[in-house]
């Protein structure tokens, strides 16, 4: 197969190509959904692959959250392994129920006899001027539910080595494509052989001493601008990018805070039961004697996601982050 | 240029030709559900199959009777007994072939035990030492389905898989006459219409759902009737005729093996014994009719056309009660031994490769139990 050259390439089209070698290595790769075949995705993740593959292949499903899921299920019992794209994260929520009562656990129930190599893939988060429902940050469902792998890329390159080992797994992974990425282009060769990204494995991508942020997905790029920005009031801040929710990198998350002595979690979706309480009560249980400060969170707020017109008052920015960061500076009278 | 603007031109002409995709007239179900016993259709039914069947439903039944005895003695958690229904467990099974795949709900554990499995096996969910007790793939039946329909398009994507494969095999999956209520019904169908997936779908509508009559479930004509609006056939069969219940499922399997797409069959029975042994019917159905139902038993029924018809004798009814005293003994002696369960099991299948948190976890367990162990 001739590789396109796609330069600069995207994070959506990095994607692509993870599917477009997936499903040329292996011909149990299906990709199904709405719109995914003529259309190619209403973000074109999946654009050509129903013609490169057939649409047995990329497979345009009748519209109807549960029953992809829950056909998939029945697919991934005999042999194959789908890639389900669930339109938007809010539209996902209709198939929540094969989703959690079996796609995470028919493993489990069957004793390790019927593992579902599953791939969800699900655009989330905001910043796209999105109407109602088309913007939720949902990770926090996923990783409530065990059985699930829950992953995100923030780069162009995760983008394909993530979703090509998510695709590998014999388990079933929701990946979590942050949508305002979609467009954005890196350093990303993609006529060079492409590693596939192991999942679990966070990584520093920028190292600094001062404070960690402690980030995933969307808000990656943000904290990185923030960074930059920090440097400015004589901060130096080191950022982690998660990539993987589930499971959770504990080790390189708890190294960098005991080289740094101080955190900030930031994520878009809600704080109050969100990803950011989970990750500072871990931080805490496993770094609490370096700690110079509570770690803090800056989350978006505890509403539903707002419209589109006053989304960018929801979104942790930079500004909210560096505040937090200020705060750090944490003395015990506060 | 917007149509309001152009108002002054616009001249309307008639939509285009309406045509409806296909006549919904094979569709539809019979008036009256199919029979075959006590029917002139009884005569062609193979002898060999009536008293396989008959011998089947025998066991069924003392299966049933086994294991809501053994919720008394605690044994089980609970039991859904499909007593009154079994016909339609054994027609299911018996309807597939080997390489078929059968997708049961919590009650079709006979169907299950009828495909092969192994009687204590079939009853692990229930019992409670595991939620699956059985590899699917070996007897190519999915695990018993609790929440409800959500099996049904499991077996439309395994029967989809199957094809895209090249391979004929069928699925056939079975629900309640409450689960059609469920949005993973209708689009199971849908899905298994459109992709012409080879499926059958088994309502087995036994009157009830827990408490609640069919009257409140569905305004429609029958539960057959739903498969018009999805392009399938709808077959309508009597439950308790298991020679009628096995010439429709074999029917609707052959057509399904053959690329003619799914069916719907509804067959109509009644649960005589309450929902689980947990449930009281006397709160919502009176004495009566379960009395009617009981005079059309399908075990009565079918030993009535065999006995008439000289095909069984004193001999062979008893051959097949001991087999089933033979198999309820096994059920019992088995199932009245502890299981022996490892705690560990709790982490093993979560994930192909547990998480470094469930090790954490699983490590915590572990110094738990040598502590235990210790203090005893
Ligand atoms: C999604 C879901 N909702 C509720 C229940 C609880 N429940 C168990 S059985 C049952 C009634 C099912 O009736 P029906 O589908 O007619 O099957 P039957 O029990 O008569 O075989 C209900 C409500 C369930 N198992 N799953």
């Amino acid at each position: 197969m001739t590789t396109v050259a796609l330069k600069p390439a995207t994070m959506a089209q990095a994607l692509t190509r993870a599917m477009r070698d997936a499903m040329a290595a292996d011909p149990n790769v299906h990709v199904m959904g709405e719109d995914v075949g003529t259309l190619g995705g209403v973000f074109r993740v999946t654009d050509g692959l129903a013609k490169e593959f057939g649409e047995d292949r990329c497979t345009d499903t009748p519209l109807a959250e549960a029953g992809i899921l829950g056909t998939a299920v029945g697919m991934a019992m005999y042999g194959l392994r789908p890639v389900v794209e669930m339109q938007f994260d809010a539209f996902a929520y209709p198939a929540f129920e094969q989703l959690i009562s079996h796609v995470s656990r028919t493993r489990n129930r069957t004793r390790g006899a019927m593992p579902l190599p599953i791939t969800i893939r699900v655009p989330y988060g905001g910043g796209i001027g999105g109407v109602e429902h088309h913007s939720d940050s949902s990770e926090a469902y996923y990783m409530a539910t065990p059985g699930l792998h829950v992953v995100t890329p923030a780069t162009v390159a995760d983008a394909y080595g993530l979703l090509r080992a998510a695709i590998a797994s014999d388990d079933p992974v929701v990946f979590l494509e942050p949508k305002r990425l979609y467009w954005s282009k890196d350093s990303w060769n993609p006529d060079e052989p492409q590693s596939v990204e192991p999942i679990g494995r966070a990584v520093v991508r920028r190292s600094g001493r001062s404070a960690t942020l402690i980030t995933y997905g969307p808000s990656v790029p943000v904290c990185l601008e923030a960074a930059e920005a920090a440097r400015e009031e004589g901060w130096d801040l080191e950022v982690v990018d998660l990539r993987s929710l589930v499971p959770f990198d504990d080790e390189t998350v708890a190294a960098s805070v005991r080289r740094t002595g101080r955190a900030v979690v930031v994520h878009e979706s809600g704080g109050f039961g969100g990803p950011g309480g989970e990750i500072a009560a871990r931080v805490t249980e496993r770094c609490f004697h370096h700690l110079e400060a509570p770690v803090l969170r800056v989350a978006g707020f505890d509403i539903p996601y707002p419209p589109p017109m006053l989304e960018r008052h929801h979104l942790p920015g930079v500004d909210r982050i560096l505040d937090a960061v200020g705060r750090l500076q944490w003395e015990a009278e506060n | 240029m917007t149509v309001m603007e152009q108002r002054g031109a616009y001249r309307p002409s008639p939509p285009p030709a309406w045509q409806p995709r296909t006549d919904p007239a094979p569709l539809l179900p019979d008036a009256e559900p199919y029979r075959v016993l006590g029917t002139q259709a009884a005569a062609q039914a193979d002898p060999e199959l009536l008293r396989r069947l008959y011998a089947e439903l025998v066991r069924g039944r003392r299966y049933n009777a086994q294991a809501t005895a053994l919720t008394k003695q605690g044994r089980l958690a609970v039991y859904p007994s499909s007593t009154g229904q079994e016909a339609c467990e054994v027609a299911a099974a018996l309807a597939l072939e080997d390489r078929d795949w059968l997708f049961p709900s919590y009650r079709d554990t006979l169907a299950a035990v009828a495909r092969g499995l192994d009687p204590v096996q079939a009853l692990t969910l229930l019992r409670g030492d595991w939620h699956t007790g059985y590899d699917p793939r070996e007897h190519r039946v999915a695990p018993l389905c609790t929440p409800l329909a959500t099996q049904l398009p499991h077996a439309v994507g395994l029967a989809h898989a199957a094809r895209l494969k090249g391979d004929d095999v069928v699925a056939l999956a079975m629900v309640g006459d409450g689960g059609t209520s469920e949005g993973d019904f209708h689009e199971a169908l849908n899905f298994a219409a459109v992709w012409q997936a080879p499926v059958v779908f088994l309502v087995q509508n036994n009157g009830f759902a827990i408490s609640v009559p069919l009257a409140k479930q569905t305004a429609a004509p029958s539960l057959a009737h739903k498969a018009v609006g999805y392009g399938m056939p709808g077959r309508l069969v009597d439950g308790n005729d298991a020679a009628a219940v096995h010439e429709v499922l074999t029917a609707a399997v052959r057509h399904a093996r053959a690329g003619g797409g799914p069916t719907l069959v509804e067959a109509i029975t009644y649960r005589v014994e309450a929902h689980t042994n947990a449930d009281d019917a006397t709160r919502y159905r009176g004495d009566a009719e379960v009395e009617t139902w009981r005079g059309h038993d399908p075990i009565a029924l079918l030993e009535h056309e065999l006995t008439e018809r000289g095909l069984i004798d004193e001999a062979g009814i008893r051959a097949a009660r001991d087999a089933a005293e033979t198999l309820a003994a096994d059920l019992r002696e088995r199932m009245n031994q502890d299981p022996v369960l490892d705690p560990m099991d709790l982490f093993a299948h979560v994930y192909a490769e547990p998480t470094p948190q469930l090790r954490e976890q699983q490590d915590q367990l572990r110094a738990e139990l040598a502590a235990e162990g210790e203090q005893r």
